[in-house]
């Protein structure tokens, strides 16, 4: 990003317009002391358009019942918004077929699941996980519990400081005891898009599979589980404008096949007796108990209204506002920007010298614009860099140059109060 | 604006600027940690303790302004005091930081009053109040590091 200053700005938004898609966001419109909220903590959680908002709304006002249960009505159509919703995720992933999406909470329980179901099947005393030096915790931390489990180990792979992957060591870090490489599409702290076709070829070259944190991915690019060609892909309801507590993981149907049931319960069984239990055939194997149903219509909702832009113009539209951001914040004395990768989206990661970051976060609250402030669950990263902490402003398309400029003028007020 | 000058009182941003005792005691009988896992702030606090008193505090780390000063001002506030008069100090302060107390005795608190603007922003609170956590537990010889979480 440091060299965005000198690119040419090719802003080509024709098929999207910002002033019309804000007004599907009824929180945009909210205002404190008369200043209009600066929503740029995208990449913790993201607002929810009215279509969301609605189809939640509906589904408990007119249509709420158990799924795959009911003979009547009411339960028949409670099923076809739940399954329709799982067509809507194969389509939003393009993956093959319906039944290689599982719903879950979030990334983190699709993490989770994978990382459990690896752990009772395929890695064993001595065998190695990689992970990236970039991982949010989520990404890390269940790997850690398996490599504990099962007696394996934990490999990195390093990152430069401008913040990429270090590619060239992969393959050196793929041995016979590899079992898995897990990595974020898109760095929640750096904004990194990463290359993760290329790891997912370099991968399958020595036969290990490839898990994708998608949880940045999804609100930013589009996403294409095929031309990835990655073997998991983790997806997370709240961060692209759908409820909390539902997410999507992809699997190819085979590896999905391969892993063991995660959870126990109904809905994950084919029969049931004291003896023995024999297990559904995917995706309904994963998806144990009654689920989130409310939030899964949520989700296809966000997922019908993402479908609906003309996604290469939004994409171009957020890379012209961070670039925007970019120009805008260099003035302002003493900051430093984290991570300067060439691919980058939605995130700028940045510290103002001699101010701590939640001096910063408290500061620019008072001007309304929410910003994150802290280590982003991504610890490791900020020991690489050697900051306790960094402020960071985050992007979705209903984000304005107004948004950067009101931060803008509250850094100033930052250096006003600590000189 | 107001507010946030509130906050940020000149005193405050002297103390982060310049911080007092800002050292490792050579010789002291207690000693903590504390930390603040969702800020990273960490500090470390070493009280040299005789007959009952504090005789010497010195302390390391880093955080936010409002984390430093108040670890500053805390250590020149209760320099001296008796192990029961530092407790009851805490607890004055940790009234008026959560906005129990909204009539702070200021004459007791004396500079420390500076962070009665903390109660406008809860989420700050434990920013203030890490260092005093930190000295209760190395008073109480608890030896295990504090958590604000």
């Amino acid at each position: 990003m440091t060299t965005a200053a000198a690119r040419p700005r090719t802003v080509d938004t024709r098929g999207f317009d910002v002033a019309r898609a804000r007004l599907d966001f009824p929180i945009l419109q909210t205002e404190v002391d008369g200043k209009p909220l600066a929503f740029l903590d995208n990449a913790a959680t993201s607002q929810k358009p009215e279509l969301v908002i609605q189809a939640v709304d509906r589904y408990y006002r007119t249509q709420n019942a158990n799924i795959h249960r009911g003979v009547y009505r009411l339960s028949q159509t409670a099923t076809e918004l739940y399954e329709g919703a799982r067509e809507k995720g194969r389509a939003f992933l393009n993956a093959t077929e319906s039944r290689e999406i599982v719903f879950v909470r979030g990334t983190t329980e699709a993490l989770n699941l994978v990382a459990q179901g690896m752990g009772r099947s395929t890695i064993g005393l001595g065998d190695e996980i990689i992970l990236t030096a970039m991982e949010h915790h989520s990404n890390i931390v269940p790997w850690q519990l398996v490599a504990e489990q099962c007696g394996a180990a934990i490999r990195v792979l390093p990152m430069s400081d401008n913040g990429e992957l270090e590619l060239d060591y992969l393959p050196s870090l793929l041995t016979d005891r590899t079992r898995v490489v897990a990595v974020a599409h898109i760095s929640n702290a750096l904004g990194t898009v990463n290359p993760v076709r290329e790891i997912c070829r370099i991968a399958h070259e020595h036969g290990v599979p490839v898990v994708v944190d998608g949880a940045q991915g999804a609100p930013h690019v589009r996403i294409d589980v095929q031309e990835l060609d990655c073997d998991f892909y983790t997806v997370s309801g709240h961060k692209m404008f759908g409820p909390t507590g539902i997410g999507l993981l992809y699997g190819k149907a085979g590896r999905l096949k391969a892993l063991p049931p995660y959870q126990g319960g109904g809905d994950m069984i084919r029969s049931v007796s004291f003896e023995g239990t024999t297990f559904a055939d995917i995706p309904a194997k994963f998806e144990a108990g009654t689920p989130n149903i409310a939030g899964v219509v949520g989700l296809g909702a966000a997922m019908d209204y993402l479908m609906a832009m003309d996604r290469p113009a939004v994409e171009q539209y957020e890379a012209d506002l961070l670039r925007y951001m970019h120009d805008r914040l260099i003035a302002v004395p003493g900051i430093r920007f984290y991570g300067t990768a060439e691919h980058k989206a939605g995130v700028l990661s940045f510290t103002l010298d001699g101010v701590h970051a939640h001096d910063i976060g408290t500061i620019v609250d008072q001007e309304n614009v929410a910003i994150r402030t802290g280590h982003h669950c991504a610890q490791p990263l900020m020991d690489f860099y050697g900051v306790p902490a960094t402020a960071r402003a985050s992007i979705a398309f209903y984000n304005t140059r107004a948004d950067v400029d009101a931060l803008a003028a509250a850094l100033l007020k930052v250096r006003e109060v600590f000189g | 604006m107001a507010e946030l000058r509130e906050l940020y009182q000149q005193v405050i941003l002297d103390h982060n600027r310049a911080p007092r005792n800002f050292r490792v005691l050579e010789d002291f009988n207690r000693e903590a940690k504390g930390d603040n896992p969702l800020c990273g702030d960490k500090i470390a606090v070493q009280v040299r303790v005789e007959d009952g008193v504090i005789a010497d505090i010195g302390f390391q780390g880093s955080g936010c302004a409002i984390s430093k000063a108040s670890t500053s001002l805390m250590t020149d506030a209760v320099k001296g005091m008796t192990i029961g008069d530092a407790t009851k100090l805490f607890g004055r302060f940790h009234a008026m930081v959560t906005g129990q107390d909204r009539n702070p005795d200021r004459k007791t608190l004396g500079k420390l009053a500076a962070f009665g603007g903390v109660r406008e922003f809860p989420a700050r609170v434990k920013c203030a109040s890490l260092a005093w956590h930190t000295l209760k537990a190395a008073l109480e010889g608890a030896g295990q590091p504090v958590s604000t979480e």
